[in-house]
């Protein structure tokens, strides 16, 4: 079935994707797309733990399409994390996510970026990103939990 | 034979105010306890303050969630050294008993504060 979140957020797998939007969506796959992981068997197995029963697959952003497919023609009730924007807009390049919305759920301080909401500090390359992936069509919002108030992506990019 | 140290790596205020529980109820044991929140900070920043507080010696983490951040940093900091041991769904009662033996020899004490933590968990019945 299509994909039921596509996340960014710099924690990958953690307490508000598996108990806040675990709750909501009751996913039962996630597919973390990040190269980095993709070639580190122990942060794999750290990253199954924090998961529990829950299926999770690893995926560079070039493979992420061939990883994706299959999860999108069986049952599976599937989330799509990155742990940042420009692997969410490469993967808006391939054209993965046509018609999907993308949630921005996470993002701490750190030296280049600024405080846009109180969970998500972007850099200006992550803001340019934002655009790109609205130019294309793509709904973009920020919002840490599923209950929390929905922030447009134009919003951002404005603020 | 040098003392265990105890960290408690929590979501936003809970390991501060779990260690502040111990010493109003232990008193000064409370000082083998280092509290540190995840609150607004990124996994590399996460893992480089627990790092910093580990030290040498060996060091008991106790955190909330196994399935969080908190639980993601306390896995990749211990990985490589068997002094440093994660205990996850830390509880009162379990950090209590544990700054009352830290001196106990590492793999007793473990078994020791899980034990306290689960059994502290039990329905009571109203009459």
């Amino acid at each position: 079935m299509a994909v039921l979140l596509y996340r960014v957020d710099e924690r990958l797998i953690h307490g508000q994707v598996v108990v806040g939007w675990g709750h909501a969506l009751r996913f039962d796959t996630v597919l973390v797309v990040d190269d980095e992981l993709a070639e580190s068997a122990w942060e794999q197995d750290l990253y199954r733990l924090a998961a529990g029963e829950r299926h999770v697959h690893f995926s560079s952003v070039a493979g992420c399409a061939a990883s994706l497919a299959p999860l999108q023609t069986d049952d599976s009730r599937t989330i799509v994390l990155t742990r940042g924007l420009a692997a969410m807009r490469a993967l808006g390049a391939q054209g993965l996510l046509k018609g999907a919305e993308v949630n921005l759920g996470g993002q701490h301080h750190a030296d280049g970026r600024r405080e846009v909401l109180s969970y998500l500090h972007l850099s200006t390359e992550d803001l340019d990103d934002v655009q790109i992936l609205l130019a294309a069509g793509i709904d973009v919002s920020a919002r840490d939990l599923p209950d929390s108030t929905r922030v447009p992506g134009a919003q951002l990019v404005g603020t | 034979m040098s003392e265990v140290r105890g960290v408690v790596l929590a979501h936003g205020p809970m390991a501060e105010a779990m260690v502040d529980a111990v010493r109003r109820i232990a008193g000064d044991a409370a000082d083998g306890l280092v509290p540190i929140s995840n609150e607004g900070k990124g996994p590399k920043e996460l893992r480089r303050e627990l790092d910093e507080v580990m030290g040498e010696g060996t060091v008991l983490v106790f955190v909330d969630l196994r399935a969080g951040s908190c639980g993601m940093a306390a896995l990749s900091s211990c990985r490589d050294d068997a002094r440093r041991i994660v205990v996850t769904g830390v509880n009162l009662p379990m950090l209590l008993d544990f700054v009352f033996h830290r001196s106990l020899p590492v793999d007793e004490l473990v078994d020791r504060v899980v034990t306290c933590g689960r059994d502290a968990i039990a329905p009571t019945a109203a009459h």
